[in-house]
């Protein structure tokens, strides 16, 4: 996986993001992954699917999921804002090549991030669950946060595999302790 | 010798042991039959003929030493005994060795058993003949051969153009050793345009035909777009050009699809010579019948059960079957029979295995499924749930380890495999008489007949191959209050309920609902829905591993206008009772 290699904060030079706001939130995502970003489409709802990944939009003929990322996040859910985006991004799923959208606010720009900026998250004084964030970083002023995206998504895939399986037993929660 | 040739001399040979491993298990049933005798014969001599051709000298010797045992039989003065085709088939073990690069031994002692065997076939004056490099081409060519003659060993092979021989052909393999094993009643199986006339069979990379069937699907969307414009403009030549293009594109789409189904029968082969080699290792004989085995699913499907059925059988010889002597005793025949079923119904493949062994032990179950902890000591389980846990991994009810099975890994593989592909199991079991196991998968096919519907704003799609009517729902209140009811279909009372229950669609119902009646497996139901738009070609784009563990939806579309719907999978409706979506409890396993 991609995202996983650099996932410490160490070694020497820059990082390319793309940073966005999600609620009150500023996020950075790896530039890596980011395929393109579009205006709100029509999101068709997937009836049964979890909060965190609730629909599907079209991508230039490509059927492709959109997540939530409040969700995992433990953030409010309010309406997205008018300048409201979809990322569309490269992320494995299930250990194979995928495209998933996310949602966002607004998206800001692509900049670079020293490596040395990069922070683990401090263990106490954030909301976010520090199981999904990589790290958080100073930039112009403000912090921004890169959230973790494999292991956001890998956790829930588990999630949905262990609903799936339950003919043999009780499935492995994959769902993380609350700190 | 560069890769590509490499590739191409591999490929050849591959079907060509594939055909001759066919025909000499086919031989067993009929040892006279002159048209068998020739095909081995032909495959033989085209494996020693390309071996030599692309320089494999050690395994054109052993072919040539083969070929020779077989041509005192090919003469008709003998009959292939079983011990010929026991030795014969290991000879083909040996041959499938050499094709692997390895260095297997004994290659002196496999010939001379041969001939010893050819000669106890025929009697001690007909020996076999040597040295058939040339002499036998005459022969091959004469008019009695059923098939085409093969190519002279000699002649080169241009690198580019396809073999010519229906046994040189990857195609060929599965109609020879579907043509070879059929019982005679059925000499070939004529899947179309598989077992065309050798000359009409060309071989294509399966990507190329994933690419094809891409752009086929992507022309359906366009055309369904092209559609509505033309509709809207009410242009009378671009509708009736557009119709033409639709013509077309249905065209196309047939063609497309037909190509990537293939027949059962493709896979069956090894079959028969695994119950061959079990019933010789287990002691127990044993008989095949597969029936069906014409029936078509999408190639990828075909490919991908191979494995579980042959779990399944390797299951059915070990543990599902008594000794001969047991069965004896209970006054059943000797020979266990086993029965691979194949057939169309409904939107679904129906693929079933049985055996009249001594069927399930539901009570030792029981017992193991308490002891591993998968059941609790006073659990009370419906039977077919129970039969069910011996699909749990690991779940071995065998006292023993045989070499055979026993380790509880094959009965979790089968339904890992049928659950990837979105089918079902279902067991059956009756002490003494024997079990049977029935794989549901549906027909997955790239592109399908779809129904677009509409419930409270939100499109979506039934296959129509699933509808067996559409009917106006008279009461209008009775859709809305989620509990099943039953409408009377010219006397036959067909449960019914409202999809925006089930799909906890927001919003009122519409003024004028249908009930679009379908058929899932055995049993008819009813859904319920606000407005009826039309039938379309529906492109199905699997789902992504985020949603496709949900069992309502068997993949998504793009609509002419550019939106997404989503597939209804009717099988995933068909237990009324049990059809709660887990929202509440899905929503508890996201990280929040």
């Amino acid at each position: 996986m991609t995202l996983s290699r650099a996932t410490a904060p160490t070694g020497s030079g820059r990082l390319d993001v793309v940073t966005l706001r999600l609620g009150q939130d500023a996020l950075a995502i790896r530039a890596e992954v980011l395929r393109e970003v579009l205006e709100p489409v029509a999101v068709t709802r997937v009836p049964g699917a979890s909060e965190f990944c609730a629909g599907l939009v079209n991508v230039r003929g490509t059927i492709v999921p959109l997540a939530d990322l409040r969700v995992p996040l433990d953030m409010p859910r309010e309406e997205l804002g008018p300048d409201a985006r979809i990322l569309v991004l490269d992320l494995p799923l299930a250990g194979r090549p995928a495209v998933v959208g996310i949602v966002a606010d607004a998206v800001h720009e692509v900049t670079r991030i020293e490596r040395e900026a990069l922070q683990d998250v401090p263990a106490v004084g954030t909301r976010w669950p520090p199981q999904f964030v990589e790290a958080v970083a100073e930039l112009g002023g403000g912090i921004v946060m890169l959230p973790d995206l494999p292991a956001i998504f890998d956790v829930h895939l588990a999630g949905l595999a262990g609903s799936r399986h339950n003919a043999s037993g009780p499935a492995p929660k994959a769902e993380p302790k609350p700190d | 010798m560069d890769e590509e040739t490499l590739a191409i001399f591999q490929a050849e040979a591959d079907s060509l042991v594939e055909s001759l491993e066919a025909g000499l298990l086919a031989l067993q049933d009929r040892p006279g039959d002159r048209a068998l005798i020739d095909q081995v014969f032909r495959d033989l001599h085209t494996l020693k003929g390309t071996g030599g051709m692309f320089g494999f000298t050690e395994l054109a010797g052993f072919v040539h030493g083969f070929e020779s045992a077989f041509e005192s039989l090919r003469s008709g003065a003998s009959l292939a005994t079983p011990s010929l085709v026991a030795v014969s088939l290991k000879a083909h073990d040996h041959i499938v060795a050499l094709l692997a690069g390895e260095a297997p031994q004994g290659a002196e002692t496999l010939l001379a058993e041969l001939a010893a065997a050819v000669s106890g076939a025929v009697g001690p004056d007909a020996e076999p003949k040597q040295d058939l490099w040339e002499e036998d081409l005459p022969v091959l060519n004469a008019p009695s051969m059923a098939a085409p003659p093969v190519p002279p060993p000699t002649q080169p092979m241009p690198a580019a153009a396809e073999p010519v021989t229906p046994q040189a052909h990857p195609a060929a393999p599965s109609v020879q050793a579907a043509a070879v094993a059929a019982q005679p009643a059925t000499p070939v199986a004529r899947s179309e345009g598989v077992s065309a006339p050798a000359g009409g069979l060309i071989r294509i990379a399966a990507s190329r035909l994933d690419e094809m069937m891409d752009r086929v699907g992507e022309l359906v969307i366009a055309e369904a777009r092209l559609a509505e414009i033309a509709a809207q403009s009410g242009l009378p030549a671009l509708v009736s050009v557009t119709e033409d293009i639709q013509r077309l594109a249905t065209g196309m789409r047939d063609a497309a699809m037909s190509i990537r189904m293939t027949p059962l029968s493709s896979i069956t082969g090894r079959f028969r010579r695994l119950v061959h080699d079990l019933s010789a290792q287990l002691g127990k004989p044993i008989d095949l019948a597969i029936v069906g085995e014409e029936t078509e699913l999408d190639k990828t499907v075909v490919e991908q059960l191979a494995e579980p059925l042959m779990h399944l059988i390797r299951n059915a010889a070990d543990h599902g079957f008594e000794d001969a002597e047991t069965r004896v005793r209970l006054s059943k025949p000797a020979t266990g029979r086993l029965t691979l079923t194949a057939r169309h119904s409904g939107t679904e493949v129906l693929i079933e295995l049985a055996d009249d062994g001594k069927g399930l032990d539901a009570a030792r179950i029981r017992a193991k499924a308490i002891e591993r902890g998968l059941l609790a000591p006073n659990a009370e389980i419906a039977p077919a749930d129970l039969l069910r846990l011996i699909f749990a991994p690991g779940f071995s009810t065998a006292e023993k380890l045989t070499e055979v099975s026993g380790r509880g890994v094959g009965m979790d593989v089968v339904r890992r495999t049928v659950t990837d592909l979105r089918g079902r199991i279902d067991l059956s079991s009756e002490p003494g008489q024997g079990t049977r196991v029935t794989l549901r998968l549906p027909l997955t096919l790239a592109i399908i007949d779809g129904l677009l519907v509409e419930v409270g704003g939100e499109r979506f799609i039934i296959p129509l191959a699933a509808v067996e009517e559409i009917v106006e729902l008279a009461d209008r209140t009775a859709g809305s209050e989620g509990s099943s009811r039953l409408l009377n279909i010219r006397g036959r009372l067909v449960p019914y309920q409202a999809l925006r229950d089930l799909l906890a669609t927001p919003g009122d119902p519409g003024p004028f609902q249908k009930v679009v009646i379908v058929t899932a497996g055995e049993s008819r139901m009813g859904l319920v829905v606000d407005r009826i738009i039309g039938s379309n070609q529906t492109v199905i784009k699997q789902l992504s591993p985020l949603h496709s563990g949900l069992k309502t939806f068997s993949g998504a579309t793009i609509l002419g206008d550019g939106s997404v719907a989503l597939i209804l999978e009717i099988s995933g409706f068909s237990v009324p009772a049990k059809i709660a979506f887990p929202t509440e409890s899905r929503r508890a396993e996201v990280p929040a």
